[in-house]
């Protein structure tokens, strides 16, 4: 094995045990940005040693064991007159006298104190930027450069968003437990947030230029899952499941050779991944289930899922599409879902329509530059036959558009509008 | 990457209360951390079937079957970050075996997936 090898190695047997190592330091020091702090050292300890010694046979025993000797360490060392920190050195002393904790690392169940740690971590103190760098390290065990080259940032950006919010959460005093009642809904949505802004992050970068995109889709969805196995009963925690694993669905399809991007309509569906599309119908399935069939994730899985078992897109129940944008718009207001709605209805019921609620939309702030606004428009006024108006239009796209692709489609189309009407 | 582990062995002895309480523990640990997607254990290859081709000629055999080479048991899907949490993954799962059935050998073959992404 090269040394690059071996810490990789060593790096993959730390992250399937770093969730447990920190959820019970944290639970140990009531700390959780030392807590994370003391996992790192015991990483480091095991890639110092390891090496040397191979990977020990239980070597999430010996990482905890490791990781708890460095807390006594620091306990001992520094503030021991604190009345806290003097019960918390008892408890790890009467604990390391127990030792070894060889098999107990299966015997606990993780769930509660990981759920826990998700909450810390996405606690709605932090802004939503440091919520996702630090859930991605503490939960999903990625390194700060991993982060940083996932969401295309300097590390230095990344370390520093990091340190920050571990002194926010240090300094605020906040008690790490799990909130109950009402707290835990309106707590579990900026935890939801979180890793729908993840998932996002990974999943609207069409363009495949950098490989690690895909890995925040993976890391997103994989927090999905933990959230739903550990919060069973919350239905939206399975409605933005449903939603991640149907858009995930379509990944090999999005793209054609050279990564650019292939619009919904026209995509290999042949290419769409039918085993999670039979797990996002699941995860929508038990959100409705659990009475959650109007929330804000559930719904737009439901739309998504319209796609999903759409055989081809002349099969596309877009009548439905268009019902459910209407549920979506009452629950959120945004133009944005809005235009969408109208889209459907245009496929629904016929353009007319369409065009009268997009003319509505014209004067919206929000989408005084959004180049689909004139797209959208345009392709109505298209299919109405009125060609020099829809020309007008996917001009005015064209020149909103900032992606170079898009800005030349849409010239393209305008050029097609003027020759139509032209003939006409 | 999604990953698929096959567990092979030649033993035909059932696992003991112990190994299956430690791998229900460690199964339902991976569920929780979102790692594991599916996994399940496979009747005695006596009790299935075979479909094969041969000469150009395709034939059902039903069992007992001749050759009890290394006969599939198991399997479970993961998705992870790299074939090295693959493996260390494989080899938390064959540790129990080791713990908790001594005697018994047998392989845990790790496969990615063919992605059609890259």
């Amino acid at each position: 094995m090269t040394g690059a090898d071996a810490h990789r190695a060593i790096l993959a047997v730390w992250r399937i045990e770093q969730p447990r190592l920190i959820t019970s330091l944290a639970r140990m020091l009531r700390d959780v940005p030392l807590a994370e702090e003391l996992t790192q050292d015991a990483l480091l300890v095991a890639l110092e040693r390891w090496p040397a010694t191979g990977v020990p046979e239980k070597p999430g025993a010996w990482l905890m064991a490791t990781a708890k000797r460095r807390a006594l360490d620091q306990l001992r060392r520094g503030r021991m007159l604190e009345r806290k920190h003097e019960m918390v050195a008892w408890e790890l002393e009467a604990e390391q006298q127990a030792m070894p904790d060889l098999d107990s690392a299966l015997d606990d169940d993780i769930g509660d104190e990981l759920l826990r740690l998700i909450f810390t971590a996405c606690h709605p103190l932090l802004s939503r930027e440091a919520r996702a760098a630090l859930a991605l390290r503490m939960i999903c065990g990625l390194t700060t450069e991993e982060i940083a080259r996932a969401f295309l940032l300097p590390d230095a950006t990344i370390a520093q968003r990091i340190v920050r919010a571990k002194r926010t959460l240090a300094e605020s005093g906040l008690a790490y437990e799990t909130p109950r009642g009402e707290e835990l809904s309106e707590r579990l949505s900026s935890v939801l947030e979180v890793v729908y802004l993840i998932f996002n992050e990974g999943y609207t970068a069409a363009r495949g230029d950098n490989w690690l995109r895909p890995q925040l889709c993976n890391e997103a969805l994989r927090m999905g899952r933990v959230l739903t196995s550990i919060a069973p009963l919350e239905p939206e925690a399975h409605g933005l499941l449903a939603l991640m694993e149907l858009n995930a669905s379509r990944t090999a399809a999005r793209t054609d050779a050279v990564g650019e991007p292939i619009l919904m309509l026209e995509q290999n569906r042949a290419l769409w991944d039918q085993v999670q599309i039979r797990r996002g119908m699941q995860a929508l399935g038990r959100a409705r289930e659990l009475g959650g069939a109007g929330g804000v994730y559930a719904l737009q899985a439901a739309i998504i899922a319209c796609h999903a078992q759409a055989r081809t897109a002349d099969d596309t129940d877009w009548s439905r599409i268009a019902g459910l944008y209407a549920e979506l718009a009452a629950v959120v207001r945004s133009p944005i879902i809005e235009l969408n709605r109208a889209v459907a209805v245009g496929m629904a019921e016929g353009p007319e329509v369409a065009l009268a609620m997009v003319d509505r939309l014209a004067h919206e702030p929000a989408l005084r530059s959004y180049h689909l606004l004139p797209t959208v428009r345009g392709d109505l006024l298209h299919k109405l036959g009125r060609y020099a108006e829809a020309g007008a239009a996917f001009e005015a796209a064209a020149a909103l558009a900032g992606n170079r692709r898009e800005h030349d489609l849409l010239t393209r189309r305008a050029a097609e509008a003027a020759e139509a009407a032209m003939s006409a | 990457m999604r990953f698929m582990f096959i567990v092979k062995s030649a033993h035909a002895a059932a696992p003991t209360p112990e190994l299956m309480e430690a791998m229900h523990k460690l199964a339902d640990r991976e569920i929780k951390a979102g790692r594991m997607l599916d996994n399940g254990g496979l009747m005695p290859l006596a009790t299935g079937a075979q479909v094969r081709i041969t000469d150009r000629q395709l034939s059902v055999i039903d069992g007992p079957f001749v050759e009890a080479k290394e006969v599939i048991g198991g399997y479970a899907i993961f998705e992870l970050h790299d074939k090295e949490e693959a493996v260390a993954s494989a080899v938390e799962f064959m540790q129990l075996h080791k713990d908790y059935l001594p005697g018994w050998e047998g392989t845990c073959e790790v496969r990615a997936f063919a992605s059609r992404m890259s």
